[in-house]
């Protein structure tokens, strides 16, 4: 009902303004009264719960915009924003997308188990998109979250629920190798430079582990995974 | 529900009358618009069967042993069986769209259009590098009503060699897997091979490749970083515009 309500409220305010050009014809020198309309705000609530056995999750990266902006695309190469992102963590580069209706992160990483909720508003558009974007720490650019969801059919009160997949930047070749991992499991590089693999998104492949026969990873069975990785709420709080 | 709200109108259009009952089967007849993509980092596959076929067909069953021509298919590639065996059945194909491999994060893309009672929908193509692993859909129920439909696919062990996950044969019932030109470059040589049985003789998920880091010896010819997947292996986006 939010939507058709604003509409309506939208015609009455051209329909004020019609009236007040209306009056300016007239040698009526008083200021003519500028109506201006309440923003109408549309509020969510994205809660992310972190699925995985051992993989701390970095801080959730959750943007509103328009049905231009695409994070990822399976088959083409990730933006130098989202590579920032599956490789180091930082989401910095990927919020800072000036065309972006609104942004929330996170402030720590969020571990396995643990679950954040963080609330994201826009005025008066009511068919945004919401994109959510993480890294798991503990590889070399895997990361998970969802794409460019269309809001536009969710009421208030609607909660929207996805279980995520994880994704693989393929900026990054999956050695598992001491100091190419930003997480606890290594403490190493984050992101690296230029493009060391075969430079397209796909879906994950997994961890192999020193556990699982990778002599020179760093990783354990531990930090093993599967899909899904993440769990995301969406809900329209007005 | 939606599909037994259908089954009940196909049951009173019968209890009306003849003519009631072939309007709505032409309802059934369909165009479909069939993109196939492949969501993995490093698994091939080889060409795609799409079949369009009645409800009491079915190109494999979990749980159940796979067909002579499941078989030639998830060990070799070789969809010609399944071709003839649906095309006895009055399937509709949509035959190789990728013409020949699909590499990884590729999509392969063709038309379908489906006569009346070919009311399900199946896909499968052989995984490489694997022994008999494959990507499977059973049945799916083609809906009645226009739109954009997606479904993801998990990939499927035949049961019917063991995942010795070395370089070899795939004829039926002759170890190894098959490693057409593109492939060859990439995997290594020399594994003493993983599984030598069948720990399960029926269509399952499949357990997923090991792989090693050796590539001129160890137990797999597999690339243990690159050769390996998670469910789901496979988007597969169907468009219905009749």
């Amino acid at each position: 009902m939010k939507p058709f309500n604003s509409k309506l409220r939208l015609s009455s305010v051209i329909a004020t303004l019609f009236v007040v050009a209306g009056c300016s014809d007239n040698d009526n020198n008083e200021e003519p009264q500028i109506v201006v309309p309440a923003p109408v705000p549309y509020t969510y609530q994205v809660t992310v719960t972190n699925l995985t056995h051992a993989q701390p999750l970095s801080p959730i990266a959750v943007a509103l915009h328009n049905s231009d902006v695409e994070w990822w695309t399976i088959g083409e190469a990730a933006s130098d924003a989202l590579a920032s992102l599956a490789e180091s963590g930082s989401n910095e580069a990927l919020l800072s997308d000036t065309t972006l209706f609104a942004s929330a992160t996170g402030n720590a990483p969020l571990p396995p188990g643990n679950s954040v909720t963080l609330a994201i508003i826009v005025d008066d558009i009511d068919n945004a998109r919401i994109s959510v974007a993480t890294m798991l720490v503990n590889t070399n650019d895997a990361f998970s979250g969802v794409n460019g969801v269309d809001l536009s059919s969710l009421e208030v009160g609607d909660v929207y629920q996805r279980n995520a997949l994880i994704y693989d930047a393929g900026t990054e070749e999956n050695t598992e190798a001491i100091g190419t991992i930003p997480g606890p499991a290594d403490s190493g590089e984050g992101s690296s430079e230029g493009r060391e693999d075969h430079n397209v998104v796909t879906l994950h492949p997994g961890v192999v582990t020193a556990s699982d026969g990778l002599t020179t990873s760093v990783l354990s069975a531990d930090h093993k995974f599967d899909n899904p990785g993440v769990l995301i709420s969406i809900t329209r709080m007005e | 529900m939606f599909r037994s709200t259908v089954n009940l109108s196909v049951k009173s259009a019968l209890a009306i009358s003849a003519t009631a009952l072939s309007m709505m089967s032409s309802l059934q007849a369909a165009e479909l618009d069939i993109t196939v993509q492949n969501l993995t980092q490093g698994i091939y596959f080889t060409p795609i069967l799409v079949s369009a076929h009645s409800v009491d067909a079915s190109l494999f069953e979990l749980g159940a042993t796979a067909s002579t021509e499941l078989q030639a298919m998830a060990e070799g590639g070789d969809i010609s069986g399944l071709v003839s065996l649906t095309d006895s059945l009055s399937a509709n194909n949509l035959i190789n769209p990728a013409q020949g491999l699909l590499a990884p994060a590729q999509s392969a893309a063709g038309m379908l259009s489906t006569d009346d009672g070919n009311a399900v929908l199946s896909i499968v193509a052989m995984m490489l590098p694997t022994n008999d692993g494959f990507i499977g859909l059973d049945n799916w129920a083609i809906p009645s009503e226009a739109g954009t439909y997606t479904v993801y696919l998990n990939a499927y062990d035949a049961g019917t060699e063991a995942n010795d996950e070395v370089r070899g044969s795939g004829m039926p019932g002759m170890a190894g897997f098959p490693v057409p030109g593109p492939l060859s470059p990439l995997l290594g040589e020399g594994g003493t091979g993983r599984d030598a049985t069948i720990a399960n003789a029926t269509v399952h998920i499949h357990p997923g490749n090991i792989g090693d880091d050796n590539e001129s010896g160890g137990v797999s010819d597999v690339n243990n970083t690159v050769q390996r997947w998670l469910n789901p292996v496979a988007k597969v986006t169907i468009v219905i515009s009749e």
